[in-house]
């Protein structure tokens, strides 16, 4: 597949913007670091042709950015969405979450995204750019005189290791070509962990959920999460805050978390993708897919518009919440 | 000294229509069943909140048990349905975050089956005192 270029993408977003079709373009512009891309809302030429960006470190999804940028302005707004986006982006229009006729969607292909942890695996830290325009990564970094070469088949972001799709569900014009629904391994490692001693699965999400800073970039990042006021912010929970102690005070939140997107989630691994500390936090909500294929039929949030999630649904023969343990029960 | 008995505690989230009838009947034909079962009425199984059962843990609870009409039997017709749905996606999560899947139950008790009431919680109430305190699931910043 040909890899769709920054040039190509710019020059588009400024024709559209010069014959009015769009008013508003939201695109990725350049962070502190070449590798830490911010998404950016640009509404003239100038800007556009100055910082707008589109590099393997071009991650986030923009979906969710809909519901806030469409608000209050005047015309529409364009926005390029990867294939694992689209999922989202028909979640939210099922959801009425944004005004469909405020957006154009240009479908753009994927071939995943760099993560950059695993190029600092590589290259070490010290990092000071990322030329991300032929073949292969050349990553410059302080301490070294040449940068040095890294494949992006090598360094793909987890969440692009086990792509669901590289398929569009949504788009008003697609650059480049579709991709197709892909049989992917996603579900392996949650069958691991499944497969594990109740003790010693205890013990793995412990070492994992203690690490959580409650810094809530998950909740913010997740295109599921749109509640205006969450929960988690009531001061008086008494969970709002981090707890000083280190054990496993922050189960509740993410087990929440993971219930409140169950059947809503779309797999597109935001959460794990913006958390600080690494948390491998998509497994909770794979494992919730994976339950309720299981249970109760396949199921892909977000494939069409106004889907009805499981969890929404019901038949009378589903199983009782005992049997569920007791299906093939992997620890008996 | 004496060492104080462990006694566990063990919430009960009641559906008005069926099961806290069902206690009531428990009580009328004075049939024991646990005292440290805490009861909470709910207008139906379906008011109840995945949160509300982690909150129960969170502050202490040793066990939750929910109990509902008899699926068919709810009130407002579909009720029980969605909790059966929600409650199995809930207790397999905690069952995958490793905790112990004994802690929890949802039990179906009518309006007429005071003894199965009264049956299921000596048993639930055993079962969770078997297991010992609620170590993994509460918060000791929301604890009173």
């Amino acid at each position: 597949m040909q890899k769709i270029t920054k040039e190509q993408l710019t020059e588009k977003a400024v024709s559209l913007l010069r014959d009015g079709t769009v008013t508003h373009v939201l695109g990725w512009s350049a962070g502190e670091f070449d590798y830490d891309i911010t998404p950016a809302v640009f509404s003239d030429e100038a800007s556009l042709r100055k910082s707008f960006v589109w590099n393997d470190f071009c991650g986030a999804n923009f979906s969710k950015y809909l519901v806030s940028k469409t608000r209050g302005i005047e015309g529409k707004l364009l926005v390029f969405l990867k294939p694992c986006d689209t999922y989202s982006f028909n979640q939210l229009l099922t959801e009425h979450r944004f005004d469909r006729e405020k957006v154009y969607a240009i479908g753009i292909p994927c071939e995943g995204m760099a993560d950059i942890d695993k190029v600092k695996a590589i290259c070490g830290d010290g990092i000071s750019s990322v030329n991300c325009d032929g073949e292969k990564l050349l990553v410059q970094s302080i301490y070294e005189d040449a940068p040095i070469s890294v494949s992006p088949s090598d360094v793909l972001a987890e969440r692009c290791v086990n792509c669901k799709s590289k398929k569009h569900v949504a788009y008003d014009e697609l650059m480049g070509e579709d991709g197709d629904v892909l049989d992917s391994a996603r579900f392996d490692e949650v069958s691991r962990i499944e497969a594990m001693s109740p003790d010693e699965r205890f013990l793995f999400w412990q070492n994992e959920l203690s690490r959580c800073i409650r810094c809530n970039a998950c909740r913010d990042a997740c295109p599921a999460c749109t509640c205006e006021v969450c929960v988690f912010n009531n001061p008086r929970s008494g969970v709002e805050n981090k707890s000083p102690a280190n054990n496993f005070e922050e189960q509740m939140f993410h087990i929440i978390r993971a219930f409140h997107v169950a059947g809503r989630c779309t797999d597109c691994g935001e959460c794990s993708r913006v958390c600080p500390q690494n948390i491998p936090l998509h497994l909770l909500n794979r494992k919730f897919i994976k339950e309720m294929n299981e249970c109760y039929g396949e199921y892909q949030a977000g494939e069409t518009v106004g889907s009805k999630s499981p969890l929404t649904d019901y038949t009378l023969e589903d199983l009782e919440p005992g049997e569920v343990f007791d299906r093939g029960d992997i620890n008996a | 000294m004496q060492v104080k008995e462990y006694k566990p505690l063990i919430v009960a989230f009641c559906c008005n229509w069926c099961s806290y009838a069902g206690a009531d009947l428990a009580g009328n034909n004075r049939l024991n069943y646990p005292a440290e079962v805490k009861i909470i009425r709910v207008p139906c199984s379906c008011r109840v909140n995945p949160m509300f059962i982690l909150r129960a843990f969170q502050r202490g609870a040793d066990g939750v048990i929910l109990c509902g009409c008899h699926p068919g039997d709810c009130h407002y017709t579909s009720g029980n349905y969605f909790t059966r749905r929600r409650m199995a996606m809930l207790f397999s999560m905690l069952d995958f975050l490793g905790i112990e899947r004994e802690r929890t139950r949802v039990e179906w008790v009518s309006a007429a089956e005071g003894a199965k009431f009264a049956a299921t919680m000596t048993e639930f109430a055993e079962q969770v005192a078997a297991l010992g305190e609620n170590k993994r699931l509460e918060d000791l910043r929301c604890k009173k």
